[in-house]
């Protein structure tokens, strides 16, 4: 039992942070905020350059090896600056179903080509009739003479305008039409028959829907060389996600409370100090817990990714319900003690308040998770 | 970062659960699941502590020459666990884990000869008197006086809230030795032997039935000067020293895991016609079960500092104070799970030795009158609103 961070692990938060002080500055939101890519490419070859790019890729497919709390690092220092680029949908989530699931091939090309900044992913999934659970897909795969063909509609796919390929999961249809096995498949952005409605995700960075209208794809298509179902997967590396942004979530709540408590100790209202009123101080006190609380939930997520599969997803499900429990408050209360300025463009209270209302829907809104939660504890239907 | 524990550290966790086995007796056992409040009935709750002194574990935390076990803090931390899953009994905390730590910071020799030996086997069984009824959250404006008269103080005021005084043999206080200017420091750290002429005890009945707490009276009551702790007028330095005792080394969550099963055990028994299928009551279970995953990884980040020699800092007061409303959770949802026989008041001590059947099956006597007793926790202690006034001060430097 030891949960403090190793000197290696000390100096990558350290260069992390400072990383994200120095580039991801209030004014460079604001232009990303119009960008058509939603970053800068520059900045993401300069996470090549330090590695971040092939932190938790295995060593034998030239990555770092790095582990779940490796990636938390980076991912709360990520939240500090609000940084846009594609981390998770690259890193954390293709990087991750391209290992597990890949033929070894796709493993040497891909993991090299995201380790180096050359290839970026997006992972389209979430269907508009699904809701948040991941099993429901309408999206179908039908094998050809030639190959694959794929029909159905993707929604809320993160970073998906700029991805060099998507990974799309879809059900293998049989002859008699019922549904079979989740399969993963990679498409290119220029596939006939994909159309990409991009648009300006909140918080930052873009997302897009996608329609998948009679999409022809080579057999090698296929991420892996069976049709084996997808989904224990597919599950691993979305609990893997939410244990991530769970961190990226704190990193976020910590800068909120940070500014505010700042705010609160300047700004003078009846003839002193707004922290001066014991309201606002214990409002505070309950934000500074409940970033603390949030901070135990996201280390215990990342701590248990690697466990069964049963204690991996309740441990993400927990960190995920709990956090967006505390993320809301943190981020409504800061809106809140900073007055009507609070709502307004020209402060970076609402920036962060939205990418922490953004993750609070990804994946499923804590009351989706608390019910995943009990399910997982056979307390309530799935 | 490793949330496992060593070999030997699972080695050691056999050797407690094997030492419980041995010696957590039947009786024991059901008497502590059938006590609503928080402590143990002495003859229980010292037993156990005679159990732990034979083992030599009755004093964890404290440093090995005064008979302390030779624990690291994981090791404590799986002692705690380990006693919390097996139900054992709740010693009173007033002698080994408050006033012996005091003893053993400030007390003279003669002191801790005397003293710590007795705590450790149980002779004596303490009670705190602190609170009185002018000073609750603002301790500090205590008015038990004790005024010098050759060898010994003459105390006089009243102390309330006190947890077993009704049992207890000894008394450490906190009393006015002196008016000064600033009112913390005219304050002393004082024993007192509750045998004492002039001392009377009125028990206060709490709303869940219960005879916990006290009025203790002292009437022109004599104490050697010689049991005074440290130096007069420091009292409420070596007090503060304590109630960081009383509210952080906080093991709570393994504690209230037992707690939220026993709930959960009713809410999937006939008897409460399966309140679990109740899908607003499965949801709350959820949330309450993962608030205290959120307080036991925070309780882990402590130790985990604790063992590398860092200091945790404020987070003792987050500990107490999510532990308190986590608590409160806990027998809020036990109540709603028990339905109609929430109305059922069963007015006889203790409930392990009723001479009549019930009017509701055994297994939901304690809860109505843990939720009902259990509103104390984020009162004692300091209340919720003190800690969050020293999280503001200490963590965000308000």
């Amino acid at each position: 039992m030891d949960l403090t961070l190793s000197d290696e692990q000390r100096l990558l938060r350290e260069s992390a942070e400072r990383f994200v002080i120095e580039n991801f500055t209030a004014d460079h939101r604001r232009k990303m905020g119009n960008d058509p890519l939603g970053y800068r490419p520059e900045i993401w070859k300069q996470f090549a350059e330090l590695g971040w790019l092939a932190l938790p890729i295995g060593e034998e497919y030239g990555g770092l090896g790095g582990g779940a709390i490796e990636t938390s690092l980076l991912m709360e220092a990520f939240g500090r600056g609000l940084v846009s680029e594609p981390y998770l949908s690259t890193v954390v989530i293709g990087a991750a179903l391209v290992e597990r699931c890949g033929t070894e091939a796709q493993k040497q090309e891909m993991l090299r080509e995201i380790s180096e900044g050359r290839l970026t992913l997006a992972f389209a999934h979430s269907e508009r009739a699904a809701r948040f659970d991941l099993a429901h897909v309408g999206t179908t795969a039908r094998e050809m003479p030639d190959g694959w063909r794929l029909d159905g509609a993707k929604i809320a796919v993160i970073d998906g305008g700029s991805a060099s390929q998507f990974i799309v999961s879809a059900r293998l249809a049989g002859n008699n039409g019922g549904a079979g096995n989740l399969c993963l498949f990679l498409v290119p952005p220029g596939a006939g028959g994909l159309t990409l409605q991009d648009y300006s995700r909140l918080g930052g960075g873009r997302g897009c829907h996608l329609e998948l209208r009679d999409v022809r794809l080579p057999a090698d298509a296929l991420l892996g060389d069976d049709s084996a179902d997808k989904l224990p997967a597919i599950e691993a590396v979305v609990d893997r996600a939410m244990a991530a942004l769970g961190s990226e979530a704190v990193g976020i709540m910590q800068t909120l409370l940070d500014a505010t408590l700042e705010y609160t100790k300047i700004r003078k209202q009846f003839g002193r100090p707004l922290a001066a009123n014991q309201v606002i101080k214990h409002r505070l006190a309950d934000m500074a817990m409940q970033t603390d609380e949030a901070r135990s939930m996201a280390l215990r997520a990342s701590l248990t990714v690697d466990a069964e599969p049963l204690a991996r997803s309740r441990a993400a499900s927990a960190a995920k319900a709990k956090i967006g429990k505390c993320a809301r408050f943190v981020a409504e209360q800061s809106v809140q003690l900073h007055g009507g300025m609070g709502v307004t463009e020209e402060l970076d209270i609402g920036a962060y308040f939205k990418r922490l209302v953004a993750f609070d829907t990804l994946f499923g809104g804590s009351a989706y998770h608390y019910r995943r939660h009990a399910a997982l504890r056979g307390r309530v239907q799935a | 970062m490793d949330l496992t524990f060593s070999a030997e550290e699972r080695a050691f966790e056999r050797q407690v659960r094997d030492f419980i086995a041995a010696n957590l007796t039947g009786e024991m056992k059901r008497a502590t699941a059938l006590t609503p409040s928080v402590f143990s009935d002495p003859d229980i709750g010292m037993a156990w502590q005679r159990a732990l002194h034979r083992q030599g574990w009755g004093a964890p935390g404290w440093p090995v020459e005064h008979g302390g076990p030779p624990w690291t803090p994981a090791q404590r931390w799986i002692f705690e666990a380990e006693s919390a899953r097996a139900g054992v009994p709740n010693v009173n905390v007033m002698g080994v884990k408050m006033v012996g730590p005091v003893i053993i910071g400030f007390g003279s020799q003669e002191q801790k000869d005397f003293y710590l030996p007795r705590i450790l086997s149980g002779e004596d069984y303490w009670c705190q008197g602190y609170s009185e009824p002018g000073s609750g959250s603002d301790l500090a404006s205590l008015k038990t006086r004790a005024v010098r008269d050759g060898d010994d103080y003459i105390i006089n005021g009243t102390k309330i809230w006190t947890t077993h005084a009704h049992h207890a043999n000894r008394m450490f206080a906190l009393v006015r030795t002196n008016e000064s200017e600033r009112q913390q420091d005219g304050i002393s750290f004082i024993l007192i032997d509750m045998k004492s002429p002039g001392i009377t005890t009125r028990p206060i009945l709490t709303i869940g039935g219960d005879h916990e707490v006290n009025q203790v009276f002292f009437d022109d009551v004599r104490v050697p000067i010689a049991n005074r702790v440290g130096e007069e007028g420091k009292g409420w330095t070596y007090g503060k020293y304590l109630l960081e005792f009383e509210r952080g080394a906080g093991i709570a969550s393994a504690k209230l895991r037992e707690a939220l099963r026993s709930i959960s055990d009713l809410a999937e028994s006939e008897l409460t016609g399966r309140a679990i299928d109740d899908p607003d009551i499965a949801m709350k279970m959820s949330e309450i079960e993962v608030d205290i995953d959120a307080l036991e990884m925070t309780e882990l980040r402590v130790l985990s500092a604790l063992q590398t020699g860092q200091n945790p800092g404020a987070v003792s007061s987050v500990l107490k104070l999510r532990n308190s409303e986590i608590r409160q959770a806990v027998t809020r949802l036990g109540a709603e799970v028990i339905g109609h026989d929430a109305l059922a008041v069963e007015p006889t001590r203790p409930f392990y030795r009723l001479n009549h059947k019930p009017a509701i099956p055994e297994e939901m006597l304690t809860v109505m009158p843990e939720y009902l007793n259990g509103r104390a926790y984020t009162i004692f202690g300091g209340s919720s609103e003190i800690q969050r006034e020293i999280i503001a001060k200490l963590m965000l430097g308000l």
